[in-house]
């Protein structure tokens, strides 16, 4: 049986490593070895991860020795509390249920306004500045950032700490102790964040799930979850979504014309980025077959949801980029119980700044070519570190 | 043909509203599926239900005769 090494980057921004794409046509249930040494199953065909996401005899549970680890050298040290990310069933469905009411369709559409007023005052501070800008900076982090603080009810006077300290954490270039002072700055606001809110609660979710029983541990590892997956995804999509339409002019018209086209542009965008790539593993806790290989337990498994997303078995001419094509049955928020808790925000946020940034900014464009831009090569969620975009003077 | 939910599988994803807001929607409390109708499903209607059936990230739906 061949043995990979793992993980492999992308080497072209619109499209999944070869050796992904190898896996999945030649070996779709692979052995490969993690740069710990660890070895590994990796799946690779939509619906062998879709199938493996959904059964319970793959544990979510980080601390599981089999459970794979990406970095070597760097164990997770265990935090007190419960981690949703962590949890299986029964626990995990009655502890996201405790949460997933702050994150229905409704609530997430009555946020439309405030985000959009966001967009729009961010979009007034972009323009207003100096030619080219980084989008990242002036769109792409702040937007979803100023969002999930309103959401968990963090003052409007902190955001600039929770700003610095969440960047500090998502740049590579952080060193070791700087990140875990960030972690552990973080950690400590929101530890007194719920004292205050306990003391004087406010309309948010700290305040809600203070007020429903909420061990402390657990909402500050809830919290420190939204926090950073708020901030890290929907960034990266906005940045890689506004690079993908400059780049391809009719599908940007179309989106132009008819705003009902956006949220399929945004659907296919997630697909087609996947950017969580290796953020969904899980661990066998039994013996099961999956693609008629026998996975046995305690061994790790990693779903290549990236490679899954373009499967010609599930999309028809999968590497192309189509607004019209309707597939939602991707992978890119995950599949089964631990499908991501904020994809209607996230899916909200895309729309309303790629409809506003377009509206607003006819003449946008990059400020540098494709193959120039800092791409997230060496992390876990794929993005850019920067984006320059220029514009043409924007009347009144 | 109707559509059942098992609201003890259902993880409050929300994909079946983004689907079909006029067959689904979401406990206010607990994110979990609501059905908004009991009738057999038209053709229109069922062609969502059967998408929102496909997408449902723990298959807490399902079709039945």
């Amino acid at each position: 049986m061949a043995t990979s090494a793992f993980p492999v980057t992308r080497t072209c921004p619109y499209a999944p490593p070869a050796e992904h794409v190898r896996l999945r046509e030649e070996e779709p249930v692979a052995r490969v070895t993690l740069p710990s040494g660890a070895s590994v199953w990796a799946v690779s065909r939509l619906e062998d991860v879709r199938t493996m996401l959904n059964d319970p005899r793959f544990s979510s549970d980080r601390q599981h020795p089999g459970f794979p680890q990406f970095f070597s050298g760097r164990p997770q040290a265990a935090m007190p509390g419960r981690m949703l990310l962590g949890m299986d069933p029964p626990e995990h469905g009655e502890a996201r249920r405790a949460v997933v009411g702050e994150f229905t369709v409704k609530r997430m559409n009555a946020l439309g306004p405030r985000i959009q007023q966001i967009v729009d005052q961010h979009l007034d501070a972009m323009l207003a500045g100096p030619r080219p800008a980084d989008l990242v900076q002036a769109l792409s982090l702040p937007v979803p950032s100023l969002v999930i603080c309103e959401l968990l009810g963090v003052p409007y006077a902190d955001h600039e700490f929770f700003q610095r300290n969440s960047g500090m954490l998502l740049r590579r270039t952080t060193p070791p102790e700087q990140r875990r002072e960030a972690v552990g700055a973080l950690r400590s606001y929101i530890r007194e964040l719920l004292v205050q809110k306990e003391r004087d609660p406010g309309d948010d979710l700290f305040s809600r799930q203070l007020a429903q029983s909420g061990d402390r541990d657990d909402l500050v590892n809830l919290g420190f979850l939204l926090l950073l997956a708020g901030h890290e995804t929907t960034a990266n999509m906005i940045s890689l979504g506004v690079m993908t339409l400059l780049e391809n002019p009719a599908q940007l018209a179309a989106l132009r014309a008819d705003p009902e086209v956006t949220p399929r542009a945004v659907e296919e965008l997630l697909r087609y980025f996947t950017i969580a790539e290796f953020a969904v593993s899980r661990v066998a806790i039994q013996d099961v077959e999956i693609g008629g290989v026998l996975i046995r337990a305690g061994e790790g498994v990693i779903a290549l949801g990236n490679t899954a997303n373009r499967d010609p078995a599930a999309f028809e001419d999968g590497d192309r980029l189509d607004f019209d094509r309707g597939a939602r049955h991707h992978v890119a928020f995950g599949f089964g119980p631990h499908q991501c808790l904020g994809q209607n925000l996230a899916r909200l946020e895309l729309q309303i700044v790629f409809d506003t940034l377009f509206r607003r900014v006819p003449g946008l464009r990059l400020a540098a070519s494709v193959d120039e831009l800092p791409f997230k090569d060496d992390a876990a969620i794929y993005g850019l570190y920067e984006l320059p975009v220029t514009w043409d003077t924007v009347e009144g | 043909m109707r559509v059942v939910a098992d609201t003890s599988r259902c993880v409050g994803a929300g994909q079946c509203v983004l689907t079909d807001p006029t067959t689904f929607d979401q406990d206010e409390q607990d994110g979990t599926v609501v059905l908004l109708r009991d009738e057999p499903l038209d053709s229109e209607v069922s062609a969502r239900v059967r998408e929102a059936v496909d997408i449902c990230p723990s298959q807490a739906l399902s079709l039945v005769e």
